[in-house]
């Protein structure tokens, strides 16, 4: 109980008291407060558990770099936020708030435990335990350990708010609105332009705040920045710098508002492309790293000072100052002038500034010089600290309840490294500093190192009589990473800074070591006695700290995450019971039950009733390209490996396409409307890939060709009539158009009227029945549609989805690019050599087929696969072996890509993609599964009317 | 977010209105059946990763569609310039 609050100052509103709970109990606070400094006002020191040891940890800073002080708060139902950092938590009436990671209470933690046990839990801990037996990692220490790890808990309802998304454009940006940010705002806007100030804080002015004696300077510009036209705002992190100076910056929107008051979206994302941008984020106070350096009530000068200053909050009623900083004095005396009681300044150095020194001995400050803290006593919070002599190690024991570090400052170059800004170390101020850039940014105030903090000395460790082994300082608070920790990680062998970060996890946890990185690399330099510079510095990402999911999905969520595609008959199946499949964006109905009908059986009722009479089914979702012009036959030629150019005007052919490397990328029926026309179909997955890479060619191959591509997968819509009743159902609806066999072959295209709407009517068949594919205008699908199945009735038609039209295919042994293909199958492996225009000098990827490897013997080749026994349907994706005896590893020989059960044949049928194949017909091959080896017999792909006499009819 | 100058629109517009097709100033061979299979292995699969001055292919596919070659430093990521396709390497 040792924080409380002053009875002035501060840039809080006395009037205006706010009251909030925090781990269920109450507290009071004052509008402008932080949840962190209403806290320490009201004498909690202690505000969490560490991460890894349980450790008591209290408030260590009262900016973003807070390592300990993670708090859950509660905004209701599904507004749960984990680990949010206790000092940027803005307080209002009525806040709820929760400390983490203890059980059963923040006082009396089971887990504690691994303090006691700290021994056991070196660096590389979990790399070394946990190992053997396997099975003990899986049963018992996982799931341990997954219920100690983790920084509090995921929230677990959905997330009801929404959140905004926005560009902006400024000649430039400044981030960061203390006084060097302030500054560059204004020169800017005295010369023109827009100019956009933003800053992460509850209102702009960064260290001012912590000023009084800015308070009034800092009123004045920001009114003067408004006069100018300055856009400035608050509460607004910048997480990122990407190329060209695309700055994305998260706005809180409603957080600092009582549920109640909070309306419109929780939070915006900001993307602002700007001229110039200058880095105005400041520097960050470093700790100082001695044996007891983390107990509730220990904090960085930095926070002691914005505590009182800007939050009127004493940290405690006997405060002590261990520094190797001047800024650290500073801190002191300001506070002494503030009320606060300044027990001692204890500093590192043998000698201090004399106007330093002569300030404290007039505010009657206690003054040691070349001394450390060595200990901290207390556990809960701080109740007295070891000093000793730097030479001598001479101790001695100093009642006090806070203790304040002061070990110099961090500049902020984050979004400088975003940016790949180079750094350069600068040895005076013991930190890295912006050097070079090649956007248009610099770096101004602290975060340049160009502000002037005072004299100071780096030191990785505080002298002490005990050895680095024996301690428990600090580095990384929040991972709980101590100095001995590094120490053995240099010691095991790591010398980059990069593999000492991943082994000890310093700097791995949400503050990013923020307040960590700069020790641990000094700490590292010292052990290994090499410079910083050569042990290198690890690399700042976005973002620069944590944000919420929602900012960064904005509105891309639910039906706005992906686009969902339907066609225009879609309506029609889902009326009429469709359950639906996703294929590529596409929704498609996938089989269409009837009452209780399982998939099977609704499957070979829609597969029997199209092979006996006819079925129809929405083949909207094919890709479809209009590729017109008087090279448009001479374009095909060079692209699908069919000849193209003696195809009639009204005939159509299969089309296979490859890419360079000779491998099956798509396919698809095209039809030659006109000399100059032709109608290409594509896979449904595949219409947006092969219209790119036909402009590719088109643009950048062959601009010497004159066509044109259109895509016209949207405009027509199309109802694939298949089975021998097909020309009976349609023949009454269609006109202009004689169907008769001898008139209309198979693999024809006419165009007449269906309906009374204009439709290209193609006779093809991916069933193997007789088979017509309506075309027409996408408007008039649904019309057409609904009359075919009107005029079916009488016919016995079934309307039927997906899987039907899989396994119709299957059974015919028709390929499916990317089930029975996946980009290493040439033609020839699929049996498709049939295919390729034998004449033919050139065609995309027809070089490749004839390289080594290509021709080579045993490559897989697609054939079909009978199980011994016939109701055993084999899992797509099993692997193939010869023996299925081998012990494994087995010589896995192939896999099966196609497997459905055939109600035309009463059995299963697989297709499978198998070493050699086709050498293999007859030959009995197993799959091995879980229940045992399952055998089948290797047979040709075409498992159903082998001699096609069902196309005739 | 780079921008990128587009050369047939004019303008310089974000990274997502385009995508990158590769390596440029890689012409298909005029007639692949005369090619060695160590010539067409080259043709098919061998790319430069300069560190520094890189031609390539970009399409602005959701703008005006075309491809056209750029010039990019793969250090800084930054475009010397951009030029349609078929003019002659920059």
């Amino acid at each position: 109980m040792s924080g409380y609050r002053l009875d002035k100052g501060g840039r809080i509103d006395r009037a205006v008291p706010l009251s909030f709970r925090f781990d269920g109990q109450d507290f009071r606070g004052f509008a402008g407060d932080t949840l962190a400094s209403a806290l320490v006002a009201g004498g909690q020191m202690l505000f969490g558990r560490s991460f890894k040891y349980r450790r008591p940890r209290g408030l260590l800073a009262t900016g973003v770099e807070e390592p300990n002080a993670l708090v859950t708060v509660d905004r209701g139902p599904g507004r749960v936020t984990p680990n949010l950092r206790a000092p940027s938590v803005a307080l209002h009436d009525g806040l709820i708030a929760q400390s983490q990671n203890r059980y059963p209470s923040l006082k009396t933690d089971f887990g504690a435990i691994n303090d006691r046990l700290g021994a056991l839990f070196p660096a590389g801990f979990y790399n070394k335990t946990f190992m053997w037996p396997r099975s003990a990692w899986e049963k018992l220490y996982e799931p341990a350990i997954r219920k100690m790890a983790g920084l509090g808990e995921s929230p677990k309802e959905r997330d009801p708010d929404h959140y905004g998304a926005t560009y902006a454009h400024c000649e430039l940006l400044v981030i960061g609105a203390g006084p060097a940010g302030i500054a560059a705002a204004m020169d800017a806007a005295a010369t023109g332009g827009r100019v956009i100030l933003i800053d992460e804080q509850e209102e702009p002015g960064g260290g001012a705040l912590a000023d009084p004696a800015q308070w009034a300077w800092l009123a004045e510009s920001l009114a003067k920045l408004a006069a100018l036209g300055v856009t400035v705002f608050s509460r607004t992190t910048a997480i990122g710098h990407y190329h060209q100076n695309f700055v994305v910056a998260v706005e809180r929107l409603t957080d600092h508002l009582a549920p109640s008051q909070a309306a419109g979206p929780r939070e915006k994302l900001w993307r602002i492309r700007a001229g110039e941008v200058v880095l105005a984020q400041g520097a960050i106070e470093r700790p100082l790293v001695f044996d007891g350096n983390d107990v509730p009530g220990v904090m960085l000068a930095s926070a002691g000072r914005a505590l009182a200053l800007r939050f009127g909050v004493a940290v405690g009623r006997a405060v002590v100052v261990m520094a190797s900083h001047d800024s650290g004095w500073r801190d002191a005396l300001a506070m002494a002038e503030a009320g606060v009681t300044i027990a001692a300044i204890v500093d590192v150095r043998p000698a201090v500034s004399s106007d330093l020194q002569a300030a404290a001995d007039a505010l009657g400050i206690a003054v040691y010089l070349n001394h450390s803290v060595t200990g901290v006593k207390g556990r809960l919070e701080v109740k007295a600290i070891t000093l000793c002599h730097n030479d001598d190690y001479l101790a001695h024991t100093l009642p006090c309840d806070a203790l304040l570090m002061a070990g110099g400052w961090t500049p902020t170059v984050h979004l400088w490294s975003h940016a790949r800004g180079t750094l350069k170390w600068d040895a005076a101020f013991g930190a890295y500093l912006p050097d070079t850039t090649v956007e248009n940014l610099r770096a101004v105030g602290g975060c340049s190192g160009n502000w002037n903090y005072g004299d100071g000395i780096v030191v990785a460790t505080l002298p002490s009589p005990k050895p680095v082994s024996k301690q428990k300082a600090f580095v990384d608070f929040q991972n709980d990473v101590k100095a001995r920790d590094i120490a053995l990680a240099v010691q095991e062998g790591f010398r980059s800074i990069e593999h000492i970060k991943r082994y000890t996890t310093n700097g791995m946890a949400t503050d990013q070591g923020k307040t960590s990185n700069l020790n641990g690399l000094q700490i590292a330099s010292e052990t290994l006695s090499k410079p910083v510079t050569a042990i290198g510095l690890t690399t700042f990402r976005p973002p620069y700290t944590p944000q919420t999911f929602g900012a960064l999905m904005g509105h891309h969520k639910d039906a706005l995450f992906q686009p969902l595609r339907k066609t225009v008959i879609d309506d029609w199946a889902a009326a009429n019971g469709a359950v639906f499949e996703n294929v590529a964006q596409w929704r498609r109905a996938r089989y269409f039950p009837q009452g209780r009908e399982s998939m099977d059986a609704a499957v070979a009722r829609e597969c029997l009733a199209t092979r006996e009479r006819v079925g129809m089914f929405d083949a909207s979702t094919l890709g479809k390209i209009e590729v017109v012009g008087p090279d448009a036959a001479e374009f095909l030629n060079r692209l699908y490996t069919n000849p193209w150019k003696a195809l009639e005007p009204g005939r159509c052919r299969y089309g296979l396409l490859l890419n360079e490397q000779g491998f099956i990328i798509d396919d698809g029926v095209a039809g030659r409307m006109a000399a100059d026309r032709f109608h290409v179909t594509t896979t449904t997955g595949g219409a947006a890939r092969v219209l790119g890479m036909m402009e590719d060619y088109l643009q950048t191959e062959w601009p010497d060709l004159n066509v044109w591509l259109t895509s016209t997968t949207e405009q027509w819509a199309v109802i694939a009539v298949q089975g021998p009743k097909a020309r009976e159902v349609i023949a009454p609806l269609v006109e202009g158009i004689d169907l008769s066999p001898e008139a209309f072959p198979h693999m024809a295209v006419r165009e007449g009227a269906i309906c009374d709407v204009p439709t290209r009517l193609f006779r093809v068949s991916f069933t193997g029945e007789l088979g017509f594919e309506v075309n027409v205008p996408a408007e008039h699908g649904r019309m057409v549609w609904e009359a075919i199945h009107a005029a079916g009735q009488e016919h016995g038609i079934v309307a039927y989805g997906t899987e039907t039209m899989h396994v119709l295919r299957a059974e015919k042994g028709f390929i499916i690019i990317g089930q029975d293909t996946d980009g290493t199958v040439t033609p020839d492996d699929a049996g498709m050599n049939w295919a390729i225009g034998k004449k033919k000098p050139d065609f995309v990827g027809k070089r490749s087929l004839a390289r080594a490897d290509l021709v080579r013997e045993g490559r897989k080749q697609l054939v079909g696969l009978l199980t011994r026994d016939p109701a055993v349907v084999l899992e797509e994706g099993a692997q193939i072996v010869v023996d299925p005896a081998e012990p494994v590893p087995m010589t896995m020989i192939g896999h099966v890509t196609s497997s459905y059960h055939s109600a035309a044949l009463g059995r299963s049928i697989a297709l499978a993609v198998v070493a050699g194949g086709r050498a293999r017909m007859g030959q009995t091959l197993h799959v091995p599964m879980p229940g045992g080896a399952i055998a089948a017999e290797v047979v040709s792909t075409v498992f159903y009317d082998a001699e096609g006499s069902r196309l005739d009819v | 977010m780079l921008l990128i100058h587009c050369p047939y629109c004019e303008e310089d517009r974000p990274e997502v209105e385009f995508v990158n097709g590769g390596q440029a100033h890689i012409a298909r061979p005029a007639d692949p059946s005369s090619e060695s299979d160590a010539d067409w292995e080259k043709y098919l699969y061998i790319r430069r990763n300069p560190r520094g001055r890189h031609h390539e292919r970009w399409r602005h596919i959701h703008g005006c569609g075309r491809f056209f070659n750029a010039v990019r430093d793969t250090v800084s990521d930054r475009f010397e310039t951009t030029y349609k396709a078929g003019e002659p390497a920059k």
